[in-house]
């Protein structure tokens, strides 16, 4: 019986030794020693100030474990934000203004109604483009330039034409989102909807099939797999749409908003844990279109691009 | 019977194409005269560059030629893909790969407008002529290459035409698969009487297959030789080893070597 335990104890070690997890896990760990030692070395100079000024004896150890324990740090500690994360999370109403699952969920409205909206319009858009050679040259330029200009100095000027025609709440915040996420739609749009041989082509003039029938039949189908490459982009760009679209905005809820009060009172352990939350949403929101790809894709055999 | 296999599907005379390219313009087809008649399996041979594809092209209207005339049925090739006169295979499969094998064959069908029962009914008609019944809910990638031309030839003779356009089919195959696919593809050709067009450059490929020859040669490109094959219809690759064949077989190599240019 201790033979098997011990066997198999020596498999765990052998399975993480030769397995993913075991460089995963030294990553991770290497990581946050870094961060822990980064937190005593960014926070020491204010808790030394504290310790001369009050003229309090003070050892290394006391130091270290002051910078852990700041309430207002320059870098909080790993375990702080845990806290606040279990906090903000678990032990507050979700309806509750003080809970991040309240203004996580603020912020994802925004960002889906910005994603849907903008996969729209970057679809009609390549649509447009792929067909008339008009288009192609006329809007891709404009298209570009609109991807140039930074998003923090139009967003207010959005947020303010469209206040001003009765249009606030999540409207501007999606639309800034849709700005941000149409164009890699467009360009993986454009080069799925191009992507059909001369091949495949040549087959439907012989079947002399109507421009509708090589669109719907050929083209649409064949750039399923660049959409969902495009896609993936886009959504995790469309949650940084709606958060930037909530900094300008004045805004009391989502996550931007928590992000603006946390630096307006230092509240750094806020600012990270929104900013946790704000990762672990895009990482599901990536997730979720790779699942709806493998759902499409996946019986067909095709690869995704 | 004679006189229905006489009736001429497709009368070429003095047709000329001109690629107009950045440098110099390439004269692929110089002075094509050609006449097919229903029921003929007529190959084109030759190198690469001897406008055998372009002229296979140019019957399919895939390819406007710059002079002469072309008629396809009585029609000009335009009118004749209009009105969907022939079934093309090209030299791969071009199946799409969103589509199941069944769905491949059902795709012309579909732009056709046939019903749907009509659609199903073709299909599993044609997989089995190919000898590919079972295989409808396949997808492409689940078939070898010689699996995936039979279903492209399928697809092609789903459209019921009268004339069969075949360019280089079997080209990418290796030669068990592709003897094999020869003789189904006689087979197909004897029972349904169609007129089929074969592109190749393999002289046993063409000869086998049959009832007339067209040697082609390159730069221009244009007619060496037009060779009647008096080989039975239904031949078995055994054929391949008696005097007839390879006298045959000699008179394409001699075009070949004749209409061949070796100024590279």
């Amino acid at each position: 019986m201790t033979e098997h335990a011990e066997t198999s104890k020596l498999g765990l070690w052998r399975r993480l030794y030769d397995g993913k997890s075991f460089p995963v896990f030294v990553v991770v760990l290497s990581l946050l020693i870094l961060w822990y030692a980064g937190a005593v070395y960014m926070n020491s100079d204010r808790l030394i100030d504290q310790y001369e000024r009050g003229k309090v004896e003070w050892s290394w150890q006391q130091l270290i474990e002051d910078a852990w324990s700041m309430e207002r740090p320059i870098l909080p500690a790993p375990q702080q934000i845990v806290v606040e994360l279990r906090k903000t999370v678990l032990e507050k109403k979700i309806t509750s203004k003080r809970s991040l699952v309240y203004h996580s969920y603020v912020t994802i409205s925004s960002t889906l109604v910005g994603f849907a909206l903008g996969a729209l319009l970057g679809i009609l858009l390549a649509v447009g483009i792929v067909h008339l050679e008009t288009l192609d040259r006329s809007l891709m330029p404009w298209i570009i330039a609109s991807q140039t200009v930074p998003i923090l100095a139009i967003a207010p000027m959005i947020i303010v034409v469209l206040g001003h025609i009765g249009l606030t709440g999540l409207v501007p915040k999606a639309i800034i989102s849709m700005y941000l996420c149409f164009f890699p739609i467009t360009i993986g749009m454009v080069k799925g909807l191009r992507s059909p041989d001369v091949l495949q082509l040549d087959l439907m003039k012989t079947y002399s099939a109507s421009a509708a029938q090589v669109f719907w039949k050929l083209r649409m189908p064949a750039s399923i797999p660049f959409l969902f490459a495009s896609l993936k982009v886009a959504i995790a760009i469309s949650l940084v749409g709606a958060i930037v679209a909530e900094l300008p905005t004045g805004a009391v809820e989502g996550l931007g908003a928590r992000l603006l009060a946390g630096s307006y009172y230092g509240q750094t352990i806020q600012i990270w844990s929104a900013l946790v939350a704000a990762s672990v949403l895009g990482m599901l929101l990536v997730w979720a279109v790779t699942i709806t790809e493998k759902l499409v894709l996946g019986r067909t055999g095709r690869e995704a691009v | 019977m004679s006189d229905v296999e006489l009736k001429p599907v497709i009368e070429i005379e003095k047709l000329n194409l001109v690629f107009q390219t950045a440098d110099t313009p390439v004269h692929a087809l110089s002075d094509i005269d050609l006449t097919v008649n229903a029921g003929d399996f007529v190959s084109f041979i030759g190198p690469s560059g001897c406008g055998k594809t372009t002229l296979m092209r140019v019957i399919a209207d895939l390819e406007k030629p710059t002079g002469g005339h072309i008629s396809v049925n009585g029609m000009t090739p335009e009118e004749a893909r209009q009105k969907r006169a022939y079934g093309y295979v090209f030299q791969a499969p071009a199946l799409y790969p969103w589509r199941t094998v069944e769905k491949n064959i059902m795709l012309p069908l579909e732009i056709m407008g046939l019903s749907r029962e009509e659609q199903k009914a073709r299909a599993a008609r044609n997989l089995a002529m190919v000898n590919l019944e079972g295989f409808e809910k396949k997808f492409p990638w689940q078939l070898s290459g010689g699996m995936q031309q039979r279903v492209s030839i399928a697809r092609a003779l789903s459209v019921e035409p009268d004339l069969l356009l075949m360019d280089e089919p079997f080209g990418a195959l290796d030669e068990i698969t592709r003897d094999h696919l020869n003789e189904q593809l006689l087979k197909l050709w004897d029972t349904t009487k169609k007129t089929v067009i074969f592109v190749t450059h393999s002289i046993p490929e063409a000869v086998f297959l049959s009832s007339k020859i067209v040697v082609m040669s390159p730069r221009p490109g244009k007619v060496i030789d037009i060779i009647e094959s008096n080989l039975p219809r239904d031949r078995t690759l055994d054929i391949r080893e008696t005097p007839e064949f390879l006298e045959i077989s000699h008179r394409v190599r001699e075009g070949l070597r004749s209409g061949h240019s070796y100024d590279d």
